[in-house]
């Protein structure tokens, strides 16, 4: 009898373990981070775009958001906490925003246009009660033009620009509306604005589909569902955010089931994962690896033609091999059948025979070839994997007659390199410079690269380009605002910059991740970012 | 005694003030802005210049450091460029993570490295000798990061026993001493623990096979002592030195776990260096390396005490 009582309690015991374990797993998907810190929570988050896609988006939301629902076009801007805008047809530089009704952040408190008001003035209004800093260097340079924000009534919003800008919309993607009521009540309990701030870290309040229940500092991060969302909800109940920053050990930690999705898988440990029964997705994602040319006279790649034979020496499907698949050939900025392709007349492909065609018309050959010198990092976000990549660039470009020779930065220097210009001593008398970019944004895929204004050390035109066809074409995208005719006036800036060969286009990552089988209802857009709102977990 | 101890304390200001000016100095000299530490790459220029003066990093670098000392006398290590938390708010919980990694590779590394190290010295020239020399030599040469992976490999991802990363299922936060939370701290401690071993191993072996050659040895033997007895002299001749080492392998430990700790994902001061190092966090990289220097100091301090307690042949003038 006794015996029978303790098969009886042993079975039970045995049949509970796994739904008990089910059901703590239910709902929860943990992901490893590439970060090395929890992206900042406060609502401007930093750690480039990795902290927009999991302490941003899922927390927060904007005056326009990025469609993230397909993974077989383009991502464009949508309508986000706003409905519709429009400029204002006698004076291009002030536009209208129409709010969302009925959207409350997590504290209760309304969305209205007092809460754009505040959230504007938050990194643009040095006088503002709760301006602070560290999320101006995070924000306004996403936001060049935006001045102010003036409320029209309880629902609508003015903002204003220092000159007509089209591409406003697309840049609120990245101001995030933070509660202003959360932050009055932690302000009241704080010594100064910044301890607010850093409260309000802690406990934040946004309208995201997310809501962040528990936050230890470097560790980890647990957002639950917003079940007062006002779009559709998330089909997770808890997301878990963990920084891994080494890509071994985020291999690892997935392999023995500690999380269930990573960020950039180790490249060699792919096949392993596959083996295990591991998902593997990627997507085009508007990134662009190339060596942007320094166009001094002295440079052998203020020549067009030393750049168009350049771009076609490479044999971009070699390197696609070297890195296990996970890249895509970049022939432009965007790729053939974005809306900002256009039509460029010069075909970048490998075509060695015309690159030595070109580099002969243009005084080179193997009596005298091509010397470059290339800036480059040994690694870095967005950088891929640099330094074999470069290397491989190297070797195949010696069959064209060009001799690359690299200075080999660390990333953190490179990118203060990258502000200084190639005219500054800094880039020691490099040709190029292998600096990776966001392409999701007009206005960081090329005005920033294109237009003689934005000569370094005042933005990101690092090789001095200066041509005023150029400053026309970016001038007519950003006055053009009927979105069709600026999305056409951006192709034209895109071919031409194809055509003069701007960049040696190289790659566009593919953002690669790992996940369990468990995750269900993932979507990879052709985005920097994911919507968490769609995987559950099985 | 209390002169010396008052002495030593005083001794640690200058180092403390020269650590800081070294670690400032070393900072600044170092490539690359602290800038990027709060703006993205792409960030215009005025929007740079504008965080640079809201930061205060346009001032000459000796107002900076003196604004900075100034901070760090009335207890205050400043605040994150990155994160905008006080240093210290990460720093003590890094600490206390790092000091409980320390301690438990020390307790694996000297239990296996005296006993280990007391068989070679022992049994000098014999196969016990060989493979404890062998173990200590393997354990000062291989490369700790790249042990850790290769256990990660098979513990984690091979048999699935033990957890790759982290310290515990909800953090270092919610630490508690019970296997679920203990199972984090096994892989990262026996990746610690081998250079430690290896070294007390080897310095073990020296001291025990140099005492058991002396002639008060003979003698307690001659005098018909036991083994065990002849083996509490040859531990009160062999400890002070044993424990010099030991304290220095310790202080090696708090701020020699960097790889280590990024290996594991373990929330210590090595992975709060590492990536205030990428992210070009000065006041985190000042902060910790001060308080991490003045830890080793304390300890070396605290070695030297219980040395000359241990012996009192060592004297101290």
């Amino acid at each position: 009898m006794r015996l029978t009582t303790f098969r009886r309690a042993l079975l039970a015991a045995a049949a509970a373990l796994p739904l008990a374990s089910a059901a703590m797993a239910q709902g929860t998907i943990r992901i490893g981070m590439t970060a090395a810190d929890i992206p900042l929570t406060h609502g401007q988050p930093d750690q480039g775009f990795e902290g927009n896609r999991f302490t941003g988006i899922p927390l927060y939301d904007a005056l326009t958001a990025w469609d993230l629902s397909a993974s077989d076009r383009a991502s464009t801007v949508i309508p986000g906490l706003s409905t519709e805008w429009a400029v204002d047809a006698t004076d291009r530089t002030r536009w209208t925003f129409r709010l969302r009704p009925g959207v409350t952040f997590h504290d209760g408190s309304p969305f209205n246009a007092d809460a754009v008001v505040w959230n504007v003035r938050k990194v643009l209004d040095r006088d503002a009660p709760h301006y602070d800093s560290r999320q101006v260097g995070l924000t306004a340079s996403r936001m060049p033009t935006l001045r102010r924000a003036e409320k029209i009534d309880d629902m609508t919003v003015a903002l204003i620009t220092s000159e007509p800008d089209s591409l406003l919309p697309i840049n609120l993607t990245n101001l995030f509306m933070a509660s202003p009521t959360q932050w009055e009540r932690l302000r009241a309990a704080a010594p100064t604005a910044e301890a607010a701030w850093n409260a309000f870290a802690a406990t934040p309040s946004g309208t995201g589909p997310f809501r962040l229940t528990r936050f230890v500092p470097r560790e980890r991060a647990e957002m639950t569902r917003n079940d007062a969302y006002w779009g559709t909800k998330a089909r997770a109940e808890r997301i878990v955010l963990l920084p891994i920053p080494e890509a071994n050990a985020r291999t690892a930690a997935l392999l023995s089931g500690q999380v269930d999705w990573i960020e950039a898988p180790a490249p060699d440990l792919v096949p392993q994962l596959r083996a295990r029964g591991m998902t593997i997705t990627q997507n085009t994602q508007p990134h662009v690896w190339p060596w942007q040319p320094c166009f001094l006279p002295s440079s052998p790649l203020s020549d067009v033609r030393v750049r168009r034979a350049i771009n076609l020496g490479i044999d971009r499907e070699g390197l696609r091999t070297l890195l296990g698949g996970f890249m895509q050939p970049a022939v432009g900025t965007v790729p053939p059948g974005h809306p900002w392709w256009g039509n460029p007349s010069f075909n970048i492909r490998t075509d060695k025979a015309e690159a030595r065609r070109l580099l002969a018309e243009a005084g080179y050959g193997p009596q005298r070839p091509v010397n470059l010198r290339v800036q480059i990092s040994t690694s870095g976000s967005g950088q891929m994997q640099p330094l074999p990549m470069n290397e491989f660039l190297q070797q195949d470009l010696k069959s064209i007659g060009v001799n690359v020779e690299f200075d080999v930065v660390e990333w953190n220097t490179l990118f203060g390199n990258w502000r200084r210009g190639c005219q500054d001593a800094s880039a020691r008398g490099v040709h190029a410079i292998n600096v990776s970019y966001a392409a999701m944004d007009p206005f960081f895929a090329m005005v920033r690269f294109y237009d003689s204004k934005m000569a370094a050390p005042v933005s990101n035109n690092w090789g001095q380009f200066n041509d005023p066809r150029f400053d026309a074409l970016v001038a007519e995208a950003r006055t053009t605002f009927e979105p069709v005719a600026r999305d056409a006036a951006l192709a034209r800036l895109q071919a031409a910059g194809v055509d003069e060969a701007l960049m040696i286009f190289i790659a566009h990552d593919v953002s690669p991740r790992a996940m369990s089988p468990r995750v269900q209802g993932y979507l990879q857009p052709q985005s920097w970012f994911v919507d968490l709102r769609l995987p559950s977990i099985r | 005694m209390l002169l010396y101890l008052v002495r030593r304390v005083l001794y640690a200001v200058p180092i403390a003030l020269a650590v800081g000016l070294f670690c400032f100095m070393l900072v600044q000299i170092a490539p690359g802005d602290p800038i990027n530490a709060i703006v993205p790459p792409d960030a215009p220029q005025d929007v740079v210049e504008q965080v640079r003066r809201d930061y205060g990093l346009d001032k000459p670098l000796p107002i900076q450091f003196a604004l900075w000392l100034g901070k760090v006398v009335q207890g205050d290590l400043g605040t994150s460029l990155a994160t905008g938390r006080k240093v210290w708010s990460d720093l003590h919980s890094a600490i206390g993570n790092t000091l409980m990694l320390a301690f438990a590779a020390s307790l694996i590394g000297f239990i296996l490295g005296c006993v280990l190290g007391g068989l070679a010295g022992t049994f000098r020239g014999t196969l016990v000798d060989r493979a404890a020399t062998t173990f200590a030599v393997a354990g000062v040469s291989v490369p700790h990061y790249w042990l850790g992976m290769v256990l990660v490999v098979i513990f984690s991802v091979q048999l699935n026993w033990l957890p790759a990363m982290g310290a515990g299922p909800g953090g270092s936060a919610d630490w508690r001493w019970d296997w679920e939370h203990i199972q984090h701290l096994v892989l990262p401690a026996i990746t610690l623990s081998v250079i430690p071993m290896g070294i007390v191993t080897r310095t073990i072996r020296g001291i025990v096979g140099e005492i058991m050659n002396q002639e008060f040895v003979v003698a307690l033997r001659g005098k018909g002592l036991t083994r065990w007895n002849i083996f509490v002299h040859v531990v009160k001749n062999a400890a002070p030195t044993a424990l010099a080492v030991m304290g220095l392998q310790l202080g090696y430990l708090m701020g020699g776990s960097i790889l280590v700790e990024t290996v594991f994902s373990w929330p210590g001061t090595g992975l709060l260096l590492n990536s205030a190092i990428f992210q070009r966090d000065l006041p985190v990289l000042q902060g910790t390396i001060l308080v991490l220097a003045m830890f080793f100091v304390g300890l070396n301090l605290l070695v030297d005490l219980v040395q000359t307690a241990l012996d009192p042949r060592i004297k101290r003038a």
